[in-house]
């Protein structure tokens, strides 16, 4: 690790001021320390964003908005959302491990960068830590590498959980810079890598995520997140699917549907959304649904499998879903 | 490995903090390179050698002890962001010479090989009881899942958690 400064924000005002002469904002650290040890991560000056009033779960009758330094494990255990929002829930509980969802803050996990070995590897080449370096993953180890949205210059899986559900939610990020205050829809949030993978966000520089906000909807209800990963817990996705469904009188009346682990950002899938819309819910239908998971997948050496499991976790989340009471 | 955390170091004070801190009841202040992580100030400079270091990235708990009465990886955080802070380790968990009950659990259980990860394990398994997550086996496994055991003693350790909790 590199020698850093280190001051902790007492209000916006001062970490606005910090980030604007160059500092990394830290919350959680659960990434970025471990990215700064590896050397990936060098910045010569680092302000704590903790004491910044960023910590409501404010739940309406119409919305919800989620404060950015909210742990991953206070908003998986708040009863309003589990109720409302299970999605949201599910996919937190499903991330990391019971530690690093205490300390891992909510507006950090839309940030964490990707867990591709080249990119963590300062001695490989990677176009997103070393822009112009070229890509070791595309002609290497890539069996957990991404299938849609990829470059021909960065292929690496966005490894977050929670995006896929908001994005599944349409959640919007709210950030503070200092020409005040923006709403960014998660569609438009998260860049796909093209030519420039070092650039991730949409994010104007030095701003803060203050928080995320989404409207209380009946997919909301009745939704869920699945898995499907190496082992049982504590890994990444090898593909995971955010659904959320309003059903009545057996008719599909709306649908949303994200997939993780695929993708270069959480992707969304309005081809399947459109198929689903209308129609008499049950099996023939997810089977149908769900064949449009992959469209447009182009598939590397090594994760090839992606296109039928990603079709396979869709269709299974379909089911689960549309059978919840 | 230890960069920045040895205390003959000269103090940079442009790249050094200091930090007030609790650890198991006692108040402490400690000077640190900024780089310090929580872990090695534990272990280098409090001298608190029962929270081990594994991996160093989060992966495998040897690490864990509670912040607030929250179990975390002591590895993924700067010593600096917790001026303040209430920390226990496994040190901190015995009361007037009487173990913990999930430590005796630990032993009545044979809930360990090597011993390296027991530290880890206990202090998230003190936090996995208190979070209320000890329903059944397969519920203990999922939420220890961020402890590993080389040995592979987990089978042990599943029942040691579930007993202490049906004790505590």
């Amino acid at each position: 690790m590199f020698p850093f400064q280190f001051t902790k924000a007492p209000d916006e005002a001062s970490a606005l001021a910090a980030a604007a002469s160059g500092a990394r904002y830290i919350a959680g650290g659960t990434t970025l320390v471990d990215l700064m040890r590896e050397t990936v991560e060098r910045p010569a000056a680092v302000v704590d964003i903790n004491a910044l009033p960023y910590r409501d779960i404010d739940l309406q009758a119409t919305r919800l908005r989620v404060g950015s330094l909210v742990r991953m494990s206070e908003l998986a255990t708040h009863q309003g959302v589990r109720s409302q929002f299970p999605v949201i829930a599910q996919a937190l509980e499903l991330s990391a491990s019971a530690q690093i969802r205490n300390m891992a803050s909510i507006g950090g996990n839309l940030m964490q960068r990707p867990r591709c070995l080249y990119f963590r590897d300062v001695s490989a080449a990677c176009n997103r830590r070393v822009p112009g370096s070229g890509c070791a993953a595309i002609e290497g180890r890539n069996r957990t590498h991404a299938i849609l949205g990829t470059s021909d210059s960065c292929v690496a899986t966005h490894p977050s959980d929670l995006a896929v559900a908001l994005t599944a939610l349409d959640a919007v990020v709210i950030t503070r810079d200092s020409s005040g205050e923006h709403r960014i829809p998660l569609s438009d949030f998260f860049r796909r890598p093209g030519g420039t993978p070092d650039q991730e966000h949409n994010l104007s520089a030095g701003a803060l995520i203050v928080g995320i906000e989404m409207r209380v909807v009946p997919e909301g209800r009745r939704s869920g997140y699945v898995k499907v990963r190496d082992r049982e817990s504590f890994e990444f996705a090898l593909a995971s699917a955010a659904v959320g469904l309003d059903i009545a009188a057996g008719k599909v009346r709306a649908a949303r549907v994200a997939v993780g682990g695929v993708g270069t950002v959480p992707w969304r899938l309005p081809a399947v959304e459109q198929a689903l819309v209308d129609r008499t819910a049950g099996p023939d239908l997810w089977r149908e649904a769900a064949s449009h998971a992959a469209d447009g997948a182009k598939p590397l050496s090594e994760n090839g499998f992606k296109v039928e499991l990603v079709k396979r976790t869709v269709e299974r989340q379909l089911a689960t879903v549309a059978g919840l009471p | 490995m230890l960069a920045g955390c040895g205390e003959d170091e000269q103090a940079n004070t442009a790249t050094s903090s200091v930090v007030r801190v609790r650890i198991n009841g006692e108040a402490r202040e400690i000077t640190v390179d900024n780089r310090t992580s929580l872990l090695d100030m534990l272990r280098e400079r409090a001298n608190l050698t029962g929270t081990k270091k594994g991996c160093d990235q989060g992966a495998c708990g040897a690490c864990t002890i509670l912040v607030g009465g929250q179990r975390i990886v002591s590895c993924l955080t700067l010593a600096v962001m917790h001026d303040g802070a209430e920390i226990t380790t496994v040190e901190g968990l015995e009361r007037n010479g009487r173990l913990h009950p999930l430590q005796q659990a630990f032993i009545d259980e044979d809930a360990f090989q090597c011993g390296y990860c027991t530290a880890g394990q206990i202090m998230s398994g003190v936090g996995c009881i208190k979070e209320g997550h000890t329903g059944s086996d397969a519920e203990i496994r999922e939420w220890m899942s961020g402890n590993v055991c080389r040995c592979g003693a987990y089978t042990n350790i599943v029942t040691a958690v579930a007993n202490a909790a049906r004790n505590t």
